[in-house]
């Protein structure tokens, strides 16, 4: 059986891991309120864009004159699997959750005979994948910033719109966590590249636009665009599920270590004063041995 | 007069958004003015400055490319970066500049030329565009 000293460390480490996880919660939950805001005010941003491009998308008479980012490669043989995820752990199942949502994706594709190719933005998913598909990994890029900005996400789709156009892959499907609640986070696939539009209710009028210049000059200007929004708006949105996941873990954490310690305690106590009962039977029957 | 509803927006954030009586966008092909019931066009900007007239007051924004969507309920533009005329850092536009001058050199020579001198020229027309109102 433990000494009463091994067990005055252990409660004493258990407090401090207590310390810890109720720091990380804290400092999640303010850096949350942050990513929350930013998640939110790049939304109207990337709504517009994609209602514009739809609109612009249905008049376009004919789709095999469109620019590539549009009508596709008119082949689906080679996926891009773009899987967004955090650069650190301790976040619950946040990362693991995002990286199960693609392998599923990945092997069915694969089953079908594709050829799955996957770039791997933020360390942790990269770490995940890499034991089942290395060879397929082929590129990795770190976001360790302090705020993401929109050139960040720049960065990433000019890497995919410049691999598109060297014909390595024909579609792109982003990976990310869209966030709905502190508690409720939703892995999303998203196909981006070509981008698929909702199809608008029938019957729907749709403004008949006079455009400046012409429609396919505007195309080639905007599809890029929207391949950098659809990835901004991904990391934002990553950004504040992984805070939103951090925060819920280390609160559940925090919980556990108080209830250890409440265990911990009171076996501590009960020790404690086993031993003072004992040395007194011990102080009492040697005196009454006399 | 008349008001419509302008919202500007930029990637990170709504930096505009109310009824106006008049925005004059700097578009790709000119500058154009938007006055209540504008006909539906969509537009690409170039960067240059942007008029707002609202309730007899002018605001003077920066714009740095984007589009614009004039639509039945009002004007949105899709600002790359939008920036008050007064707050505008002209010393990274400038910078800027630079950079793209020296990667003009590197481009070779075919359409992606011909849009990246385009876009310096634009640069260079707002920055000296600025020069003159910074005078006045």
């Amino acid at each position: 059986m433990a000494s009463l000293k091994d067990m005055r460390v252990r409660l004493a480490s258990t407090k401090a891991t207590q310390k810890i996880t109720k720091a990380m919660q804290m400092v999640a939950a303010s850096k949350l309120r942050r990513a929350q805001a930013a998640a939110e005010a790049a939304r109207p941003y990337a709504e517009r864009m994609e209602k514009v491009l739809s609109n612009i998308a249905s008049t376009v008479a004919d789709i095999n004159s469109a620019p590539r980012l549009l009508a596709g490669t008119g082949s689906d043989q080679v996926h891009l699997a773009v899987v967004c995820t955090a650069e650190r752990g301790l976040c619950g199942a946040f990362n693991s959750s995002i990286v199960r949502l693609a392998r599923e994706r990945i092997n069915s594709l694969i089953g079908q005979g594709k050829t799955v190719k996957i770039l791997c933005v933020g360390r942790k998913g990269a770490d995940q994948l890499r034991r089942q598909y290395s060879s397929q990994i082929i590129e990795v890029i770190e976001l360790r910033v302090k705020t993401l900005g929109f050139e960040h996400a720049e960065q990433v789709s000019r890497k995919l719109i410049e691999l598109y156009e060297k014909g390595e892959f024909d579609v792109a499907t982003l990976f990310f966590s869209r966030f709905k609640s502190v508690i409720s986070q939703i892995p999303t696939a998203l196909q981006i590249i070509p981008p698929v539009f909702e199809a608008k209710p029938d019957g729907a009028p749709s403004a008949v636009y006079d455009y400046e210049p012409e429609d396919t000059d505007i195309l080639t200007e905007l599809l890029p665009r929207n391949v950098a929004v659809q990835v901004f708006r991904a990391i934002l949105e990553n950004a504040a599920s992984e805070q939103g996941a951090r925060m819920s873990a280390m609160d559940n954490a925090t919980r556990n270590a108080g209830e250890m310690i409440r265990k911990q305690t009171i076996t501590y106590n009960r020790t404690r004063q086993a031993m003072i009962t004992k040395e007194l039977i011990e102080i009492i029957s040697g005196a009454e041995a006399l | 007069m008349a008001t419509f509803h302008f919202e500007l927006v930029s990637p990170d954030r709504i930096s505009f958004s109310g009824q106006v009586d008049q925005v004059d966008v700097p578009g790709a092909e000119g500058d154009f003015g938007v006055l209540a019931g504008h006909a539906p066009l969509i537009a690409l900007l170039r960067p240059g400055i942007m008029t707002v007239t609202a309730g007899g007051e002018q605001i003077k924004l920066v714009v740095l490319g984007g589009f614009a969507e004039v639509g039945p309920d009002g004007l949105t533009v899709l600002a790359d970066a939008a920036t008050a005329i007064d707050d505008f850092d002209r010393a990274a536009l400038r910078s800027q500049i630079a950079e793209m001058e020296l990667r003009v050199k590197e481009v070779d020579v075919d359409s992606a030329l011909d849009r990246q001198i385009a876009k310096l020229d634009h640069f260079k027309a707002l920055d000296q565009h600025l020069e003159g109102t910074a005078m006045h």
